[in-house]
């Protein structure tokens, strides 16, 4: 056990925007003008166009942005899979072209789509794993029992993995993934395909044990809600970093909160409140109106005395990542359609039910 | 959470257990292949129905039109060969079995690739010489396995092994495999989707097994079949094998030489060349699975 998790979040919010000044030196991933490039000459694609960000020891770092964005050809590079074009990264303070024996050593990944024997048994899977990373036999048995109570699997562990629902093999994925003790663990898309439930529970076990090991995650995600987990996230569109912070930081670029009411007479209301801060445009929209404000919870009070109808409800929300997203890059991230392989996990799930 | 006292970050182990490490590796490389094969054995009989049919049915009804009318008294004549025809072609369907097994083992990189988990073997900390031998010596395994169950049929084909002499033939059969099996996974790893894999094996597959004189003699064939043949390892093995299964049916040694495969002399070829042979295709071969394996695009 260590203290890394017992520093006050607050300081991560201090980081400066690419946080390379302060987490330099303790970084466990350090990224410095990455370029990847496809093909030559006029063909040529860059997928990722010379990004740079350091990610903390014990952080929940999260890659947000479209499918395309390059997420996973920069998870990949990190991985020691593809071979940066130009530009250098590290990983636990390896480098990842020269070193990737150690790098290989010292993460833990979770692919888009799993990559699990389906063959085996869920005990087997982890044998597997425990001898691939020199992990010796009682530790891994000790610590495999350990993670797949942790994760509930315990009772399937000799169930072949066919068996398996799309949550269970992502769990089970887990467990794998930190069989060897990872400082970093990698997840690219890791609740891809899952559904909500089933993407709330696999959040909390990632969580829980961030809190009880330090160990740092660094994830891709075109989940809204799923980046909300992260202390710090970078937008990423087309190959370039366009934000990089926490994510209240990202909310505050926005700009103000967003307060909805419905009262009895919602015209009235909007009349008296153009005349008393005229500043403000209520908008009707679905029976509500809607307001923009620099500080929602000092404006309620306020607003509350200055109308005389009858409020029934009124409610502030802060801006979400969405309206950060559209804001920095003028689109939505959308939920594209699932890829092939993911339409091909779908249909084995379905033939896995129990 | 009293489980999180054991799952914390460690240190990465000492260097000097690399070697032992890169070994257990490669051990459950070679394990998993043959776990799998084992975990699939509903398939293992219907799989040896293919050599079967080809003994029994192509080999006796090609044999009794090679015979020539049936004598009375003479239950199996051995013909031109000298030697009844199944049993010729007995060490051919060995090898035809080694040769298929061997070759369909390094399909299951492709299926690896398709399914994901080539992805769990790319990302672990192991030399690529350790995973492309840890598959090699699985494919080649299972193609063993699977031929030694053939050697059970050995007496109706008027065989009867000794011990050294059936450990003489599983050491070919698993040399010829060695050789196949680093063909196959160098191949396969080169290969993206299971359909390239097939047009391949069409074109590497047969001819393999047609080249190997698993179902003639390789002896008096015109100049440029001659040379293909020489150029099949297969050929050598099924050579080698020949010798070894065809003296434990009792043939007398100038039957065997008329059979044997002959070096550009016209001499037969000595079993050690046949093994020599081999051993000079098995190590480029496993050179070129190691290169191919899983490199960084």
């Amino acid at each position: 056990m260590d203290t890394i998790m017992t520093e006050p979040r607050g300081r991560l919010q201090d980081l400066s925007p690419d946080g390379m000044a302060e987490a330099d030196g303790v970084a466990v991933v350090r990224v410095e003008r990455l370029v990847k490039r496809y093909g030559q000459g006029a063909q040529a694609f860059e997928a990722v166009r010379g990004i740079s960000f350091a990610v903390r020891p014990g952080e929940v770092f999260g890659f947000l942005g479209p499918n395309g964005a390059g997420k996973t050809t920069t998870i990949s590079i990190l991985c020691t899979l593809l071979r940066p074009s130009a530009g250098s990264a590290f990983v636990a303070g390896y480098n990842v072209v020269r070193q990737p024996h150690q790098v290989r050593r010292s993460i833990g990944v979770i692919f888009q789509d799993p990559t699990l024997d389906n063959q085996l048994t869920a005990w087997e899977n982890l044998a597997f794993h425990a001898f691939a990373y020199g992990v010796p036999r009682a530790e891994a048995r000790q610590r495999g029992e350990a993670l797949l109570r942790l994760l509930e699997l315990w009772d399937r562990r000799d169930d072949q993995v066919k068996t398996f629902s799309g949550g269970m093999k992502r769990r089970l994925e887990i467990a794998r993934g930190l069989l060897h003790q990872p400082q970093v663990l990698f997840l690219d898309e890791p609740t891809l395909g899952l559904d909500p439930q089933t993407r709330a529970l696999i959040w909390g076990y990632l969580l829980d044990l961030r809190r009880s090991t330090g160990l740092t995650l660094f994830l891709t995600t075109h989940y809204m809600d799923e980046a909300e987990h992260c202390d710090r996230i970078a937008i990423i569109d087309h190959g370039q970093i366009v934000a990089l912070d926490t994510p209240t930081g990202l909310k505050a670029r926005v700009g103000g909160d967003v307060v909805t009411l419905r009262t009895e007479d919602n015209a009235r209301a909007a009349e008296e409140i153009a005349a008393r801060w005229p500043a403000l445009h209520p908008s009707l929209a679905d029976g509500e109106l809607r307001l923009e404000v620099e500080r929602g919870d000092q404006f309620v009070p306020e607003l509350v005395r200055g109308i005389s109808a009858r409020i029934d409800a009124i409610q502030v929300h802060r801006p979400t990542l969405d309206d950060v997203f559209v804001k920095l890059t003028g689109r939505q991230i959308r939920d594209q359609e699932a890829g092939s392989v993911e339409q091909l996990r779908q249909r084995a799930r379905l033939w896995g039910r129990r | 959470m009293p489980e999180a006292a054991k799952i914390s970050v460690a240190v990465a182990p000492p260097q000097q257990r690399r070697a032992l490490v890169e070994l257990r590796g490669l051990y459950i490389i070679w394990y998993r292949d043959l776990l799998r094969w084992w975990r699939d054995r509903q398939r293992i009989l219907p799989s040896l129905v293919q050599p079967l049919l080809y003994l029994f049915v192509f080999g006796v009804g090609l044999g009794a039109s090679l015979a020539g009318p049936r004598t009375a008294g003479a239950t199996a004549s051995a013909g031109a060969l000298g030697v009844s025809y199944t049993t010729f072609m007995y060490p051919g369907v060995l090898a035809m079995s080694v040769l298929f097994t061997s070759i369909f083992s390094a399909v299951s990189i492709v299926w690896d690739r398709e399914f994901g988990f080539l992805k769990e073997i790319q990302v672990a900390p192991l030399s690529r010489v350790s995973v492309a031998l840890g598959k090699t010596l699985g494919g080649s395994s299972v193609a063993v396995l699977q031929a030694s169950l053939l050697l059970l049929v050995s007496p109706l084909v008027g065989v009867w092994f000794t011990p050294g002499t059936i450990l003489a033939a599983l050491g070919l059969l698993l040399l010829l495999a060695f050789t196949l099996s680093a063909i196959g996974v160098a191949v396969a790893s080169r290969m993206k989707t299971m359909e390239g894999f097939q047009l391949i094996m069409n074109f590497v597959l047969l001819p393999l097994l047609f080249l190997s004189g698993a179902f003639f003699p390789l002896a008096n064939l015109p100049l440029w079949l001659a040379v293909l043949t020489h150029l099949d390892p297969a050929a050598y093995a099924v050579d080698a094998l020949r010798r070894v299964v065809l003296a434990s049916a009792g043939v007398p040694p100038e039957t065997l030489a008329r059979l044997a495969l002959t070096a550009p002399s016209g001499e037969p070829l000595p079993l050690g060349a046949d093994v020599a042979v081999l051993l000079g295709f098995s190590l480029p071969a496993l050179a070129l699975a190691v290169r191919w394996f899983g490199r960084a695009e």
